[in-house]
């Protein structure tokens, strides 16, 4: 062994050419060390003059120049985002002996208030490095000339013009176009990943919801730079080369801010959601969730005391609810129950059912609304008066796989792709989702007695109010699905040019027409004759709808009466709707929270989006809430 | 009691190397003093730094214990392990800057290229040495192959700093095994053909990092910045330097990367040529004393090992400073025992603790 390994017994061939090759490899290190050492006497001496010139004296910087960010606009071009220039006074922490002490020589010259110091502390701790931080924004003009003159007392200290986001509708709609803040660590590291850390240099704002964050490569636009001389102090001399900025492209929505500002008005104080969609192409024409709040607060980097005040409301008026609150939904799954019936062939429109007031299924009584029952249903009855025995039925006699299917296929239970990014997916319950939900066995096994309730929108279900109306919007289209959408086309700022956002199908789902149109018409019925008509009497146009209520609280048998419950407890009230019911170019969804019964809260609102859509109306004497019929 | 101490003395540093430790311990030193200054006026990273240096020399010691012999075994598993770590990245590695390089342990991340750059080179080492009784062509395919595979997982993450430096660390040690000139020359051929085809495979970045070295004003925000800030450093800091603590391109933070892959810059402005001078007399003396335990190694696989890991440090110095002064385009490369970084650290210090543990552990096997 010992033997084999020593080199006295390799093969001297292969030894000498070994050495031959470190030689070789000696040689070779030699030569490139010596080319580096050449290229350092290069650099070092021959070219020492100029680059100690470039160094010491001329120091040449690149300053870059921040694009103007693209506004948004609305489908009628009414502008909900633009920006203005404004002075800031900015301090350079890491060229700043003592903080404290500058802040507090700042404050003699120029008005600073605590709650600026405290901003400024909190921009501090989430800084990157090196890069200088508002103090104090919106200077005034006499404010910039009392600080040039006592500039030089000041070091690291420079009043710099920045262009601000303003949001000129304030909370209107703030919930989809979102808002812009302060680059964090998190959104640095999505620039170095998209590869725009060089386009970014320079920029401190980047969308953070909504819109703002979904185009943000659209509205950024392309940053410029400027070749300047700076003396040894770092100030610029003279400007040697330029090269413009291009400015980010502009966003037209498909919202129409004037309907959105009376869809939010018509909520008041309560919490809630609307979502309307032109189902033509998906557009979404308003995104309400209420209640909002001020993207402008967000701009400058948001006062403690102003995110204190969103962040502990108890009505969260941070939470999109459009596409975050989920929610069971109620009645207002019973058309899609009965296509589904109808598509499945589990079900005719002739067909009826005796109701007594409940159904019985292994021994346990699930109860109607309506004490007695209905009679006779059939299924244009069931939808009309929203009859529970009637889906209480259908859904055990479907069995749970073909409800998901089919419901799976309308969206229920994903995210419908909307461009706004952080959408919820809601809960589509099927045995699979049980066993993905649950941990323990017992609790994975999906019961038959779970599918009675599915039937009536209870149970597990819990959908987005965008999914329930990209559904509605979905039939009042005869299963032409499409993905909702909130930007209509963005305008290259270089050329002019419109770039459409798809009016492509999502998919085209293989309904019968005539089954479609039964649904549609007990829809007409709800609205004409049903749990719908007392909120839509009188319309200039024939629309179609469904009530719904969502249980916030269970019962546990006794009887739900509303003045009994405390406000937070009571039922949700739903509403989904589409008109014209001829040709539909509008249809939408609503829930209010706590609102009660459907037709009592949900659906005046709905009545008076339509109605201002549809005809220009504005809002007067909306159906009170007193003695509608129960859904 | 003196020769008590006297005698675990010896056997702590019988397996030293003097003029190793010795060179190594001087560029420690010279690169904590440019990591102070390339750090100290924003966050300093001179503990940290220290730190990452005490693991790297206690690495160091460790491997020089132990002998070659025992070195092999780890070839196969090392680099088993090393490909199917790699494999893992390539499916659900972290995508971190656009690039995947990283696995999540859950508490930690972990760099498994990094592992290739030791595995690859004791693998195919030791794959020469199974079969040196008869090295014929197949063998130079397979360890080929067995180069290419990592090498290629590596460069598609893309990593293309850490690529160069497994792809180098293999191909020496197939060099050293006597790879015949022949089939070198017609790989530099087929590499000069082939280029044209590279450079449509390679990604936009490290295109524009291509073309920036030639040109490097056409991108003054982008890599462009680097070389140029880079250039005027060295340049400015003239024969004998600024003095240390006084590079204004450094401390005026126009060098970008300034502590890590770009601290020659730094160094290079506050100590002159003078400084740069002595720098690659250190790295020179250090790859010399590798060679030369390179060819006194007593058996093929600890002189294609040694042979391997002493061209794979010159590989470091050579790509990092010709980036640095900008005659090589920009890749993560680091300056051995210079840039900061803990992992590059205790890689490099393996490398010196290998080349020890064959020069002395030479003497036992001729006994």
């Amino acid at each position: 062994m010992l033997a084999r390994q020593s080199s006295l017994n390799a093969p001297d061939g292969d030894l000498s050419r070994f050495h031959l090759r470190v030689v070789l490899a000696a040689a070779g290190v030699l030569l490139a060390l010596s080319l580096l050492g050449a290229r350092f006497f290069y650099l070092q001496v021959v070219q020492h003059d100029y680059y100690s010139t470039r160094a010491e004296d001329n120091r040449i910087s690149v300053v870059p120049i921040v694009p103007n960010r693209g506004v948004i606009v609305d489908r009628e071009g009414v502008v909900l985002a633009r920006n203005y220039s404004a002075f800031t006074l900015e301090i350079t922490p890491s060229k700043v002996d003592d903080l404290e002490a500058t802040i507090d020589g700042l404050s003699e010259l120029i008005e600073v208030l605590p709650k600026d110091r405290r901003r400024f502390r909190k921009l501090l701790e989430e800084s990157k490095t090196f890069e200088s931080l508002p103090i104090r924004t919106r200077l005034s003009e006499e404010e910039v000339a009392r600080f040039a003159a006592n500039r030089y007392r000041f070091p690291g200290v420079e009043v710099k013009a920045r262009l601000f986001r303003q949001y000129p509708q304030g909370p209107i709609a703030s919930h989809a176009i979102g808002y812009i803040n302060r680059i964090n660590k998190r959104d640095l590291e999505m620039i170095e990943e998209r590869e725009q850390t060089a386009n970014y240099r320079g920029t401190d704002h980047i969308g953070k919801t909504g819109i703002e964050q979904k185009y943000e490569f659209q509205l950024h636009g392309e940053t410029g730079y400027e070749q300047v001389e700076i003396d040894a102090g770092g100030r610029a001399i003279r400007s040697l080369s330029r090269t413009a900025p291009v400015q980010g492209n502009s966003l037209t929505l498909t919202l129409d801010v004037k309907l959105q500002e009376m869809a939010e008005k018509a909520f008041g104080e309560r919490r809630g959601a609307l979502v309307a969609i032109e189902p033509s192409t998906g557009g979404i024409l308003a995104l309400v969730s209420n209640p909002s709040f001020d993207p402008n607060l967000f701009v400058d980097g948001i006062r403690t005391d102003d995110w204190d005040v969103l962040n502990k409301s108890r009505d969260r008026p941070m939470l999109n609810r459009a596409l975050n609150g989920t929610y069971p939904p109620g009645s207002t799954f019973k058309p899609f129950m009965a296509l589904a019936a109808l598509e499945t062939g589990k079900r005719t429109a002739g067909q009826t059912i005796s109701d007594p007031g409940f159904f019985n299924f292994a021994g346990h009584h699930f109860r109607d609304d309506k004490k007695g029952g209905h009679g006779t249903v059939d299924m244009y009855k069931s939808i009309v008066h929203s009859c529970d025995t009637y889906y209480y039925m259908l859904a055990n006699d479907m069995g749970i796989d073909a409800i998901a299917r089919f419901m799976g296929d309308l969206g229920f239970g994903q995210a419908t792709g909307v461009d706004i990014e952080g959408e919820s997916d809601g809960v589509l319950p099927s045995p699979e989702w049980k066993k993905r939900r649950f941990r323990r066995p017992e609790q994975q096994k999906w019961y038959a007695g779970e599918t009675v309730s599915i039937g009536i929108g209870q149970g597990y279900n819990s959908y987005t109010p965008i999914q329930l109306a990209q559904a509605t919007a979905t039939v009042a289209n005869g299963g032409v699905m499409f993905r909702p959408h909130l930007v209509k086309y963005i305008t290259d700022s270089r050329s002019g040019e419109k770039t459409m956002i798809e009016p492509e199908p999502l998919r085209r789902l293989p309904w019968k027409p005539k089954n479609v149109e039964v649904i549609r018409n007990a829809m007409i019925g709800v609205n004409t004759q049903g749990t719908g008509a007392r909120a839509f009497a009188g319309a200039g146009y024939t629309s179609g709808g469904k009530t719904g209520t969502a249980q916030v609280y269970s019962l546990k048998g006794s009887s739900y009466r509303e003045s009994a419950v405390k406000k937070e407890l009571r039922d949700h009230a739903l509403f989904i709707a589409f008109a014209p019911a001829e040709e539909p170019r509008i249809a939408l969804a609503v829930v209010v929270e706590n609102g009660g019964f459907g037709a009592q809260s949900a659906a005046p609102i709905a009545r008076m989006v339509i109605d201002y859509y549809l005809l220009g109306k504005l809002p007067e004497g909306a159906a009170k809430e007193d003695d509608v019929e129960e859904d | 009691m003196h020769a008590f101490l006297a005698r675990v003395w010896r056997g702590l540093v019988a397996h030293l190397d003097g003029p190793l430790l010795l060179v190594t311990f001087a560029l420690m030193i010279v690169g904590l003093a440019t990591v102070y200054s390339a750090t100290y006026d924003a966050n300093n990273r001179l503990w940290l730094q220290a730190g990452n240096m005490a693991i790297g020399l206690c690495a160091m010691w460790a491997v020089a214990q132990l002998p070659p012999q025992k070195l092999m075994r780890f070839g196969v598993p090392l680099y088993v392990v090393g490909v199917i770590l790699l494999i893992l990245v390539y499916f659900f590695g972290i995508k971190v800057n656009g690039a995947r390089r990283w696995l999540s342990l859950g508490f930690t991340r972990v760099q498994p290229s990094e592992l290739l750059k030791i595995a690859v080179p004791l693998m195919l080492a030791w794959y020469f040495h199974k079969n040196e009784a008869a090295l014929r062509v197949q063998h130079y395919v397979v360890a080929s192959l067995l180069l290419l595979v990592p090498f290629a997982l590596i460069a598609r993450q893309p990593d293309l700093g850490t690529a160069i430096l497994v792809g180098a660390a293999g191909f020496y040690v197939i060099f050293f095994a006597g790879l015949s000139w022949a089939v070198i020359g017609g790989l530099l051929a087929a590499a000069g053909a082939a280029a044209p085809f590279v450079w449509t495979m390679l990604h936009d970045y490290q295109r524009k990092r291509i073309l920036t070295l030639i040109d490097p004003t056409t991108d003054p925000l982008g890599s462009g910045y680097h070389i140029i800030q880079s250039t005027i450093a060295i340049g400015s800091g003239g024969s004998f330097g600024k003095g240390w603590l006084a590079g204004t391109q450094t401390h005026l933070e126009f060098i970008p990367e300034r502590h890590t892959d770009f601290i020659l810059a730094v160094f290079s402005e506050e100590r002159g040529l003078l400084g740069n001078g002595i720098l690659l007399v250190l790295y020179l003396l250090l790859i010399g004393r590798g060679l030369m335990i390179a060819a006194r190694a007593s058996t093929l696989f600890a002189r294609v090992l040694a042979g391997s890991v002493t061209l794979s440090l010159f590989t470091y110095v050579f790509v990092n400073m010709g980036m640095v002064s900008g005659i090589l385009p920009v890749v993560g490369v680091p300056l051995p025992f210079m840039s900061y970084g803990g992992t590059a650290l205790v890689t490099l210090s393996v490398g010196i603790g290998i080349l020890m543990s064959i020069n002395t552990h030479r003497m036992l096997v001729r006994t």
